[in-house]
């Protein structure tokens, strides 16, 4: 019994109504707080933090960098968890989940490629190479475009969601291959240095502001996300409101003149 | 300004960009919870409000509530 207390929540957010009212309350007090951490970390990343040995003041770059790159896995293991959900429960609000997550994802992901980039310039001397975490990481990159592509692809909402959960567990694949592409292969990317066994190698100095900024990432994730999701619940009961007013004006207008003529 | 070394167009560069990207983000999404509560309640000025809410305004019973919202479309 304490167990199912403890997992109701999670079933009331399963109802679209009472995932709007909670997601109305805590999404300004979510956003407050993301705001004062990003304050918080750039605060760090910029005055705090001293340049590294090696790479000098380009080391800045890595307070987003790192972050985006995290936070471009992490969506993409939310769509999959929401994928799995929709596939098994059937539960509309996973579906709504796994959509609204896809074009956030696609621009944390972006982010870790264009803040790598510029990154690798000053200090691998290119701006590009095709190395197994690089490409693995254009690959996620493609993976939520051609989620959002199918979506949009297809005209039967159900259908639609039912196609870009089974294409985004397939997907999934691509996760554990990023995350091992630096221990795999023989990679320019330097290998894990934070989530590794053994703890982290970097300095408590950068390592703190990193933290600060990656939390702040995520809570930003977070407050998007429901945004987002709260968006789409929006946009379904508009489409259902429409087809509500189509079906009420078809029933209404060829009966009402039969239904006289009969009488 | 800080002083950010020999290397610190790429430092705004990957900051601007991201405010850029992230903005936009923010923006969009903002933008499109805007539009869709314009449209549902155009929807329900035009007396389209949902079953549930009639329903609650009749002071009728509900039954099962939360699968009447739109996001539920599986038609099941």
């Amino acid at each position: 019994m304490k167990a199912m207390a403890s997992i109701a929540p999670v079933y009331q957010l399963a109802n679209p109504t009472r995932f709007m009212a909670l997601a109305a309350r805590i999404v300004p007090w979510l956003a407050g707080l993301t705001v004062v951490l990003f304050a918080i970390g750039l605060y760090m990343a910029f005055f705090i933090a001293p340049p590294d040995y090696q790479q000098g003041e380009t080391v800045r770059i890595m307070y987003i960098h790192v972050p985006a790159a995290w936070l471009a896995m992490m969506c993409y293991g939310v769509i999959a968890i929401s994928s799995f959900g929709y596939l098994v429960f059937r539960h509309p609000m996973a579906d709504v989940s796994a959509k609204a997550a896809a074009p956030i994802g696609a621009v944390f992901t972006a982010l870790a490629l264009i803040t790598g980039s510029l990154w690798g310039k000053p200090m691998w001397g290119t701006y590009w190479v095709w190395d197994a975490r690089l490409t693995s990481v254009l690959i996620l990159f493609f993976l939520y475009l051609g989620l959002m592509a199918l979506r949009n692809g297809v005209e039967d909402e159900t259908l639609a969601g039912k196609l870009t959960a089974v294409m985004a567990l397939v997907g999934t694949v691509i996760l554990p291959i990023i995350k091992f592409s630096v221990d795999w292969w023989n990679t320019l990317h330097q290998p894990a240095s934070v989530m590794r066994i053994g703890g982290p190698t970097i300095h408590p100095s950068i390592l703190w502001p990193l933290l600060v900024m990656a939390l702040a990432f995520t809570l930003l994730f977070v407050v998007l996300h429901l945004k987002a999701m709260g968006n789409e619940v929006l946009r379904r009961r508009v489409v259902a409101l429409r087809m509500r007013a189509v079906q009420r004006a078809a029933n209404l207008e060829p009966q009402g003149p039969a239904r006289e003529a009969a009488e | 300004m800080i002083a950010l070394g020999p290397h610190a167009a790429f430092i705004w560069a990957a900051y601007g960009t991201t405010i850029l990207l992230v903005g936009a983000l923010i923006a969009w999404i903002v933008r499109e919870g805007r539009v869709q509560r314009r449209l549902l309640e155009e929807l329900e000025a035009r007396g389209m409000g949902r079953r549930s809410a009639r329903a609650r305004e009749a002071g009728a019973d509900e039954g099962p509530r939360g699968r009447d919202d739109g996001a539920s479309q599986e038609g099941q």
